[in-house]
């Protein structure tokens, strides 16, 4: 998995102490101190699985497993508007992988990356239960449907500012 | 004790509740085959994550197959353990792992010695379907300088997993990324260096493939005695006279000291010495530290640190550099048997002989992967040349006397070379867990009391419990005595000492589970404890057939005290034999 060099400030440290704390430091709870964490900071780099690992007494090899393990963790920051292409059954035979490939090639990231000026995070994600629309792609919280290759020019547009 | 009946390929049995069906069966001589599994009794390890599937049986009455290592037999089970669509089975699982394995056995640091060479054997594999167009994971070689780790070669087993976590707590390794991606990686999946690795080996002491190897030396060993300008000796630690037999077919336990040192002299070594010496040279130097710690504590000095923890084992060192970084004071100073050596062979020796460090190449032969490690350390260098050139493991060794075509059984015994050949009882039980103590407690008692031990077995102190303490009568002065083997139990006996629950005066520490024996470097064990057992056994024969049994009664090293070093903890001894340690914890990984 890639990721990015960051620099906690003490207040963001105390933060995730707070959370471990909350779940009395117990390596059990590994999957809920993750899931809040990442609540808090967006995503999970490095530096924050070492001071949760050291919190919850467990090595940070551990913590590094559960966070590549489950694919609702990312170790990278999302963009100030990130983008989902649905590739579940439905939107994938109906192309999916195109418009994907699309969104790629204009923004010059892989999957899961975000671009340098931090605008655009791209992801993948299975269904989001609008299968009539296939292909779907969601950007932040609104849904495009019938997505073609041609079309993701005009939607990044939309977010010209 | 509640049991359960069974049949088990048609014969009845009963067992204790919760016994699995591949106990069971084993008990009644049927041997089903097992792949990640693993049993170390006397160590109290076991691996069963039932990853691999090679273990299923027919469990009638049960829609899909049973993994046996995983499986409780139940009252009234019907097993069957190789009928056609077991067998099929078997063979479709082991068909899948090879599809995804590198088919490089021919040139595999592992052939020969590998178990899942082994199972493809066993189960007839001859043909890998659809391996013309299956996909191969591939990953980054990690090359440290002890251990290498080809991951592309890892089946997933996850007993390095095991060992790292479980057993030794050091928690470098872990399985990360999922289904096709998965492997078993350090954190953020950087090198084993930039882990809490300390290189104790028992990753590859256990791992069933190729995927975790020791760095080999032999060819650079091989160069330096072909070398006309060099002068090249070797030392060989007190775990491998009781091992190396088992390269060559000898019963686990067999002692071959005296063909080990005549085979070190055919391949061409100019002095075979041997580690057992620096060993006593050890009790010397960390007998006479306890005796001045405790000294100095028993006349009211604060200051001073107890208890003193052995400094011998060089994965011991690296872990609690890492895990015990306020403790750092606490550890004797002196360096291990081996860099002692390495430092006397290239100074007292090569005066001697009128050399120059650097026309001296001091090779080791070592149970041990961490001993890799240790010597390319820069604190043992002086202007950049190592006391110690190079170490190798039991297991290279054992290649290079095959290399020399040396038939080895048929060798006669010989000695080791004078002076840095001669050692005590007391040196050779280094190799075995509770040693190093025993063998401090010989001389100590003598020095501190000026009598003359009646009884030199220190039985109390032996034994393959895992933490073990016993108090020694030293005329009338009690010494408390702690014994850890496997960083796990370590781990345990450290935080005793550092909450303040505990009260000893020494400790002792080895990495790896048995001491020395069970080293990373041993003649691989496929999951056999009784066979460490056996090397246990044979450490204290021999101890038993010295005649000299106790350290400070060691000629050459009385010698080298009145020639060089003065007495111990001398400022020459100070300079030469004693270390100093380092906080090894890094907080970032990323860098």
């Amino acid at each position: 998995m890639s990721h990015v060099k960051v620099e906690l400030k003490p207040e963001q440290v105390t933060k995730i102490k707070e959370i471990c704390k909350s779940f009395n430091n117990n390596p059990g709870e590994l999957i809920n101190v993750l899931h809040q964490t990442q609540g808090a900071f967006g995503y999970l780099p490095a530096e924050v699985q070492e001071v949760v690992a050291a919190e919850l007494g467990i090595p940070v090899a551990k913590v590094y497993g559960v966070v590549t393990f489950y694919s609702f963790f990312t170790m990278l920051p999302k963009g100030k508007h990130p983008i989902s292409v649905c590739t579940g059954t439905a939107c994938y035979v109906r192309g999916a992988e195109k418009v994907l490939d699309e969104f790629k090639r204009i923004l010059e990231v892989k999957v899961g990356e975000s671009t340098p000026d931090g605008k655009f995070s791209l992801n993948c994600l299975r269904c989001v239960g609008a299968c009539g629309l296939a292909p779907v792609v969601l950007v932040g919280d609104k849904v495009y449907g019938r997505v073609s290759p041609d079309g993701v020019k005009d939607i990044l547009n939309e977010y010209a500012d | 004790m509640e049991t359960v009946k069974l049949t088990i390929d048609n014969k009845q049995i009963e067992v204790p509740k919760g016994t699995t069906i591949y106990k069971a069966a084993k008990g009644m001589g049927i041997d089903i085959p097992v792949l990640c599994y693993m049993d170390l009794h006397d160590l109290g390890v076991e691996n069963k994550p039932a990853g691999c599937r090679i273990c299923v049986v027919e469990v009638e009455g049960r829609r899909n197959l049973a993994p046996s290592c995983s499986t409780a037999c139940m009252e009234g089970m019907v097993v069957k353990t190789h009928t056609p669509r077991v067998i099929n089975a078997r063979r479709t699982v082991m068909e899948l792992i090879l599809s995804d394995h590198p088919k490089d056995c021919l040139t595999c640091p592992k052939s020969g010695h590998c178990d899942l060479q082994d199972m493809a054997v066993r189960l007839g594999i001859r043909n890998i379907p659809g391996q013309e167009y299956a996909e191969m994971s591939t990953y980054k070689k990690d090359f440290s300088p002890a251990i290498i780790r080809d991951v592309d070669k890892c089946i997933m087993c996850r007993r390095c997993e095991t060992m790292c976590n479980q057993v030794q707590t050091v928690g470098a390794l872990s399985a990360v990324n999922r289904g096709f991606t998965a492997v078993v990686a350090p954190a953020f999946e950087q090198d084993l260096e930039k882990s809490p690795c300390t290189f104790c080996g028992q990753c590859v002491a256990v791992c069933p493939t190729g995927a975790l190897t020791e760095v080999d030396h032999t060819a650079k060993v091989i160069r330096a005695i072909a070398d006309p300008t060099k002068t090249v000796l070797v030392q060989t630690a007190p775990a491998v006279r009781a091992a190396l037999g088992e390269e060559f077919g000898m019963k686990p336990g067999t002692l071959v000291t005296g063909k080990m040192a005549a085979a070190l002299r055919k391949i061409g070594f100019d002095y075979v010495f041997d580690t057992d010496f620096a060993a006593d040279l050890t009790i010397m130097e960390e007998g006479t530290e306890l005796l001045d710690r405790l000294t100095r504590h028993l006349n009211g000095d604060k200051s001073v640190k107890l208890p003193i923890l052995t400094s011998c084992c060089p994965a011991w060192v690296n872990f609690f550099e890492h895990s015990f970084t306020d403790m750092l004071d606490v550890p004797s100073s002196a360096k291990s048997p081996q860099q002692m050596f390495g430092s006397i062979a290239k100074s007292y020796f090569a005066d001697k002989l009128g050399k120059k460090r650097d026309e001296l190449v001091v090779v080791s032969v070592m149970p041990c992967l961490a001993k890799k490690y240790e010597c390319q350390r820069d604190e043992f260098k002086v202007d950049g040349n190592p006391d110690v050139d190079y170490s190798i493991s039991t297991r290279e060794l054992a290649h290079l006397i095959k290399e020399f075509n040396i038939n080895f059984a048929e060798l006669p015994d010989e000695d080791f070379d004078r002076p840095l050949g001669e050692s005590t009882g007391a040196a050779v039980i280094f190799g075995a867990t509770g040693g190093v103590i025993e063998a401090a407690v010989r001389t100590a008692y003598e020095v501190q009391t000026g009598k003359k031990l009646e009884k030199i077995d220190f039985t109390e102190l032996r034994g393959m419990e895992g933490i073990r303490t016993a108090t020694i009568d030293f005329n009338g002065l009690p010494i408390n005595i702690g014994i850890a083997h496997g960083l796990g139990n370590a781990r345990k006996l450290l935080e005793q000492v550092r909450s303040g629950k505990a009260n000893f005066h020494a400790i002792e520490v080895m990495a790896c589970p048995g001491g020395c024996i069970g080293g990373g470097g041993q003649p691989l064990h496929h999951g056999d404890s009784s066979i460490i057992k056996a090397r246990m056994e044979a450490i204290y024969r021999e101890d038993a057939g010295k005649e000299i049994r106790k350290s400070h009664e060691n000629p050459y090293i009385q010698q080298l005290y009145e020639e060089f070093l003065g007495k111990p903890m001398s400022e020459t001894a100070h300079h030469l034999l004693h270390t100093h340690y380092f906080n090894r914890k890094k907080d970032v990984y990323i860098k």
